[in-house]
């Protein structure tokens, strides 16, 4: 549904240095799934989802979106098939002088909506945002959660294919993101509109994504589904992210001291594996103690992630049988204070 | 004091009458020109959709090569301009070519900073709606920045009401005319004095309505 292929954006400057913000970019994101992109701030997603609708004109590559090249369009053809893509942003981005009403209505009387469907179709979407009863309200008197409501049914009006989200829940407190997440899910599963987001916050990767992007400097440095991001992160960015939702570190000179007697790990358990209880089946079978130093259970959109930290207290070829035993259960093993 | 009014009523009411044309004619030229050259001047700066580095810097100089010369000094070196746009370089007819040259360039950048305000970010999102350059510049961009137009236009008002005073020196009329003329050169303070009061009524006024307008505009 969204496709781009090999995209470099350069940001040309007066000063001979030029800003790679994109560097050879592929995504692809299929039909009705949400894909996350998550980076640091100045890492190159803001440029990433503005190249989607050519916000932003790539220096090099290929945007495709529903099959079309994007970046072979006239201008003309570019701006009507904008209107396939819906877009949200961190800060709304609102009238401030027009009810919530016409905030939804003018950009349909803009887009040349026959005046009798603009009224159905305005409160429609209110409905679905739950925000009908707002509708004579100015922007002002909202609140957060409720201008990024406003601004989704606004999007959702033109009945787009896409949904573009460009950080819309990072200007939000906790409580009210996750609402948005779940309208965000909900228009997912209902509608079947296809979302591509970006965000620094790994929440919501969690809860709504299918897919994951991590982007660096410009640059795509792992990518995978949501689970297999969260069972086997492989970049230490990715690592970092991860530590946001769960603290997994835990500080080298506890590592370095624990491990004077046994052995330091993490195991990470996916899906059924977090039914059984594989720790005693370790004690019984090769009599050693695993001492649990943390756990914690994460749910994302499509499974459960539980993670462990143990210390594995037993003789050395003790230890080692029961860690192939636990990769032979599916297991995730990752050794801690090794270098 | 009856015979105070009686003598001067009608010369009065004449002077403001000029005023009121003077001002009004010349407002609604100026500010036609001048809406016209700031959606130039911001679509063509430099970080624009269709940014034109020529185009904007010839309005941009142009402006200000007008608004460098002092109105005075303005009136008569147009005179003969004036004579023939209007076919006269005196009265309000006279005055309104001078007046507008001085005001448009003026309001166009009061307007101009005015658009500056508008949140980026509200155009950028009907940008990405696929909506059409000049719907947004009267969709979005003129109507949020409706109420700092309607200040910015109080303020443009004020000090042409202040030039039509100078106008009266090309023989236009109107309230600045009067208190010349009378008032200073044939010393009838009186005159001066009830001058200077009902301008002062009138700027009072016509900040006070806009101020009400702007605010009611406002949303936030």
């Amino acid at each position: 549904m969204i496709k781009l292929e090999n995209v470099t954006k350069v940001f040309p400057s007066k000063k001979g240095k030029d800003v790679t913000a994109l560097d050879n970019v592929t995504i692809s994101v299929n039909k009705g799934e949400i894909h996350g992109v998550i980076g640091y701030s100045g890492a190159g997603k803001s440029t990433l989802i503005r190249c989607v609708n050519l916000l932003e004109t790539p220096s090099k590559g290929k945007v495709w979106i529903d099959g079309i090249d994007l970046t072979k369009l006239s201008k003309e053809k570019l701006r009507q098939t904008r209107q396939k893509v819906g877009m949200i942003f961190q800060h709304f981005n609102l009238l401030k002088t027009a009810t919530v009403y016409d905030n939804i209505a003018i950009p349909l009387k803009l887009l040349g909506v026959p005046k009798s469907k603009i009224a159905e179709r305005v409160v429609k979407y209110l409905e679905i945002v739950d925000l009908v009863e707002k509708k004579d309200s100015y922007p002002a008197q909202l609140s957060g959660g409720q201008k990024q409501r406003v601004a989704i049914a606004r999007a959702l009006s033109q009945e787009p294919q896409v949904l573009l989200s460009d950080e819309a829940t990072s200007a939000l407190d906790p409580e009210t993101t996750n609402s948005i997440l779940e309208l965000l899910l909900k228009i997912n599963a209902e509608l079947g509109i296809t979302i591509l987001l970006i965000t620094h916050e790994m929440n919501v990767i969690q809860k709504i994504c299918d897919y994951v992007y991590v982007i660096e400097n410009g640059n795509l440095i792992e990518q995978g589904s949501t689970i297999e991001l969260f069972t086997k992160p492989q970049q230490s960015t990715t690592k970092k992210f991860l530590n946001t939702i769960s603290q997994r570190k835990l500080s080298d000179r506890l590592v370095d001291e624990l491990k004077l007697g046994g052995r330091v790990v993490r195991l990470t358990f996916l899906g059924e594996n977090t039914g059984q209880p594989l720790l005693s089946k370790v004690t019984q079978q090769f009599y050693v103690e695993p001492n649990i130093l943390s756990a914690n259970i994460i749910e994302l959109k499509n499974g459960i992630v539980g993670n462990l930290v143990v210390h594995l207290i037993g003789n050395d070829h003790q230890v080692e049988q029961s860690l192939s035993f636990l990769q032979e259960q599916g297991v995730e093993i990752e050794e801690l204070g090794v270098n | 004091m009856q015979s105070f009014i009686d003598q001067w009523l009608p010369i009065f009411y004449e002077a403001i009458k000029d005023t009121f044309l003077m001002v009004a004619i010349s407002l609604a030229f100026s500010v036609l020109i001048g809406i016209i050259l700031a959606i130039i001047l911001i679509l063509t700066r430099p970080g624009q959709p269709l940014q034109n580095k020529f185009v904007y810097q010839f309005f941009n100089l142009l402006i200000n090569v007008i608004r460098s010369i002092p109105f005075i000094i303005l009136l008569f070196f147009m005179l003969p301009f004036t004579k023939f746009i209007v076919g006269t370089s005196i009265g309000v007819e006279g005055a309104i070519v001078p007046l507008v040259v001085n005001a448009a360039p003026y309001i166009a950048r009061l307007i101009e900073s005015s658009l500056l305000e508008v949140n980026q970010g509200v155009i950028e999102a009907y940008r990405a709606m696929g909506i059409k350059t000049h719907q947004i510049i009267w969709n979005v961009m003129l109507r949020e920045a409706r109420p700092a137009i309607v200040l910015a236009l109080t303020i443009a008002t004020i000090s042409l009401i202040g030039a039509t005073a100078m106008a009266g020196l090309v023989g236009a009329g109107g309230l600045g005319d009067l208190a010349y003329r009378f008032g200073h050169l044939r010393y009838e303070t009186d005159v001066m004095y009830v001058t200077v009061i009902l301008l002062i009524i009138i700027v009072q006024g016509i900040q006070s309505i806009g101020n009400r307008l702007a605010a009611r505009m406002k949303k936030d």
